[in-house]
């Protein structure tokens, strides 16, 4: 199933490899930041003093603050690095939640067809339709209470957004691969339509997952920064997060005090990029497929489209 | 074969053998239907119109008998896959029935089963397909797809599962099986695929199995090989197969009887020799002119007139091989539709400037599409020029069976009226050793209607309505 997932990394040629290691590198950097925070950290994401003194406030950069420091005296470089921990914690747990509903519903909803399908593609398309900041603020809003603002609770929001993306092409590629000669050859063997499901369809649909993972995680990216701006992500005391501190340093650029806000503004631009970069080279390879895939969708194997009076002579 | 209590007797009050079944049918289709209804657009679904229906199988008896091979011919779009998805209960029965008669169990109706019984049947009742690219899942190993049937009817698992899936593959000739069994059907060739498929049929140990063109998406070098596997598995295994194909030449060196298909029914019947040294069926006549075919992927017959298949949604009137047969006759069921096919067929004949010409006085065309006995060109003005035009293609083809058709032609007010005769709609009867739908072998006749249907030269053959 793993080298499945992998497969379309393998198949990728020409410009669309480039696009694809350039992105690659840059999300490798991030990654690395995140998995090794507490050792490449020179300090904590909340520590303002060290060896007794305080950090000063709002220092430029300087050997002992590489990036300088904020107006809450918190080291800028070690803020930008428990960010990317924090970052990365988000979007694997929102991607992860967003797959595992909405694969199965796809899968489910496409199979089974009929009302239940158009039901769900209704009401996939509605969630699909409604801005997605809007629906982040007002699931964030929700989650705050019960989960806290917490790394979970942000998650959370954002994996509401992202579902039906899963949904829809996990559907549409399993509409017609429920058409495929292996399906009726399962159902010819005595397969039940679980088995169907689960033994022949899934392996074969689950293919388009790894393009719409990346593109989502530099999306899901933006949109916790834009959270955190608001206010309304994670708060500051629980995990460093580059859009709250975005927000708070604002004002400061006008006094002529440029690294609070460029250092958090860069880290969003480099990791967005980099997760589109590589969403997108896998996209190059892919599509073509994916959207084949999408057009097989003929209910008559012959015969064109109706003619009017062909209507009424059957009417 | 003693019948057993009406509880575990899936079947009607009426479901007594129907005739020519007996003790040693393995399967009995009686008038079975399986349509289609089609809707189209979202408009006409509002309006609630516009559905058609698409009759794949349209009224088939058949009996298959324990042992024997039936093949199943005709052009492609006739039905045979949909009749062959229909007796595993794959494809909806619409109308008719099919009744399995289980040895263990009794007859059991196929037509109305669910869930489990229709799982339970599928262990004795299998399908080869026709393309075995498409027929393995791709992200299964050879192993996992042919022991699956296993598997999911909870006959073996673990070390006996992989022994007996090993027995399968060398069975059809995949040895050593431990060379196949972890490879995935994209490693394989055609031929092997196709083997493993058979595999996968064969391992639930069928006692019928349905072959959908089985070799006609492979190479022309493996296909006799594969054939040879299907026998040599007959033999050892005591199948029963119904061969489905479009290529009477595998069919002859195959089968035992032989159906012929057009349109959704049976147009002939009988025993492989029979059909093949003395056709009856004009449309089988046809067929046998078309082998040898140099093509092998082209199976319609080129010497066919008016070529194509009709579709299968608006079937013609009658008999619904009236509009390419060769030799049809004045109650073959000719209509409006025939007409429209008369001029447009004159017009690719002529010049532009007759076509713009007969075009406008005879006027548009397309009220013609609505099936029916008579049909009305041009306006009233105009009549006798368009009994001219009509008279100039009769001139042309005096023996083209569309004038035997023609009852009455009559200029009125409102244009020129072609009237047809009634026509028929033949069912299978028996001619001699066989049985022929055609109006040409009238119920009772020894089959012998040779001097009948050789007339195309002749003159229009003697009526055999009645
Ligand atoms: N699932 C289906 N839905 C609608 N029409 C179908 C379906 N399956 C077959 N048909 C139609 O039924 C007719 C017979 O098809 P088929 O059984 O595949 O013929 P053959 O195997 O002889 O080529 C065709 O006109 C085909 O379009
Ligand atoms: S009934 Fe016989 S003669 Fe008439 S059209 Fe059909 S096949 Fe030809
Ligand atoms: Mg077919």
């Amino acid at each position: 199933m793993f080298g499945r997932l992998l497969s379309p990394i393998r198949g990728t040629t020409g410009f669309a490899r480039w696009i694809l290691v350039a992105g690659l590198v840059l999300t490798g950097v991030f990654l690395v930041f995140a998995i090794f925070a507490p050792w490449i950290a020179p300090y904590d994401f909340n520590q303002y003093q060290a060896h007794g003194a305080r950090f000063p406030k709002m220092a430029p950069p300087s050997g002992n603050h590489w990036l300088g420091t904020n107006d809450q005296f918190f080291d800028i470089l070690s803020r930008i690095i428990w960010g990317a921990r924090t970052e990365v914690k988000v979007v694997l747990i929102s991607v992860a939640f967003s797959v595992v509903i909405g694969a199965p519903l796809g899968l489910v909803s496409g199979f089974v067809g009929g009302w239940w399908d158009r039901v769900m593609v209704f009401l996939m398309d509605a969630i699909y339709a409604f801005p997605s900041l809007l629906l982040a603020i007002v699931f964030s809003f929700l989650l705050q209470g019960p989960l806290g603002g917490g790394t979970l609770a942000a998650a959370l929001s954002l994996t509401v957004i992202y579902i039906p993306q899963y949904f829809r092409v996990v559907r549409n590629t399993t509409v017609s691969a429920r058409e495929a000669t292996y399906v009726e050859a399962a159902r010819a063997i005595g397969a039940r339509n679980g088995t169907i499901m689960t033994r022949y369809v899934f392996g074969n649909v689950i293919g388009s997952v790894p393009v719409i993972g990346t593109l989502n995680a530099a999306d899901a990216i933006s949109t916790l920064a834009a959270l955190g701006f608001l206010g309304l992500g994670i708060q500051p005391t629980v995990a460093s997060e580059w859009g709250y501190d975005l927000s708070r340093a604002l004002d400061d650029a006008a006094a002529g005090i440029w690294w609070t806000a460029l250092f958090p503004g860069l880290a969003i631009v480099l990791l967005v990029t980099g997760l589109t970069l590589v969403g997108e080279g896998l996209n190059e390879t892919i599509n073509p497929a994916l959207r084949k895939r999408k057009l097989i969708r003929a209910v008559l194997p012959a015969g064109g489209p109706l003619t009017e009076d062909e209507q009424e002579v059957t009417a | 074969m003693p019948t057993k209590p009406d509880t575990t007797l899936p079947l009607g009050p009426d479901s007594g053998r129907a005739p020519g079944s007996g003790p040693d049918t393995v399967l009995d289709l009686d008038g079975l239907e399986v349509h289609y209804e089609l809707s189209s657009g979202v408009l006409s679904r509002l309006l609630g119109v516009g559905t058609r229906t698409v009759k794949a199988v349209d009224g088939i008896d058949l009996h298959l008998r324990r042992g024997e091979v039936l093949g199943v011919v005709g052009e492609s779009g006739s039905g045979k896959t949909t009749l062959g998805r229909a007796l595993l209960g794959l494809a909806p029965t619409t109308g008719g029935r099919i009744t399995y008669h289980d040895l263990e169990r009794g007859p059991r109706r196929v037509s109305s089963m669910r869930g489990a019984e229709l799982r339970h049947l599928r262990t004795d009742v299998q399908m080869v397909f026709q393309d075995p690219h498409a027929a393995l899942n791709p992200s299964m190993t050879i192993e996992t797809a042919v022991g699956h049937p296993l598997k999911i009817h909870g006959i073996a698992r673990g070390a006996e599962l992989r022994r007996r899936v090993a027995a399968a593959l060398e069975r059809v000739g995949l040895a050593p099986a431990e060379q196949f069994m972890e490879k995935f059907p994209a490693d394989l060739s055609g031929g092997q695929k196709q083997r493993a498929v058979i595999a996968r049929a064969i391992i639930l140990d069928p006692r019928v199995l349905v072959a959908d063109e089985p070799v006609s998406m492979l190479d022309m070098s493996v296909r006799a090989k594969i054939l040879q596997l299907m026998l040599d598995l007959k033999r050892d295994l005591d199948l029963t197969y119904v061969y489905i194909t479009h290529d009477l030449a595998t069919a002859k060196f195959f089968c035992d009887r032989v159906a012929i298909m057009y349109l959704g029914r049976v147009v002939e019947i009988g025993p492989t020799e029979e059909i093949f040294a003395n056709p009856r069926h004009p449309y089988t006549k046809a067929l046998l002119q078309a082998i040898p075919e140099p093509d092998p992927e082209r199976s319609v017959p080129r010497d066919l007139p008016r070529g194509e298949i009709p579709d299968a949604a608006r079937p013609p009137m009658g008999c619904s091989f009236h509009p390419r047969c060769p030799v049809a006759v004045e109650n073959c069921g000719w209509e409006s539709r025939d007409l429209r096919v008369l001029l447009e067929q004159h017009w690719t004949r002529v010049d532009p400037a007759t076509y713009e010409e007969e075009k406008a006085l005879v006027g548009d065309l397309d009220h013609l599409d609505e099936p029916a006995l008579e049909g009305r060109l041009g306006n009233g003005a105009g009549a006798e020029q368009v009994g001219g035009i009509l008279e100039r293609i009769r001139q042309e083809n005096p023996e083209d069976p569309f004038w035997r058709g023609v009852a009455d032609l009559a200029a009125e007010d409102d244009g020129l009226h072609v009237r047809f005769g009634p026509g028929e709609d033949p069912p299978l009867r028996p001619a001699g050793g066989v049985e022929v739908a055609c109006v040409l072998y009238p119920a009772g006749t020894s089959g012998e209607a040779e001097s009948v249907a050789e007339g195309s030269g002749g003159g229009v053959p003697p009526n055999s309505g009645q």
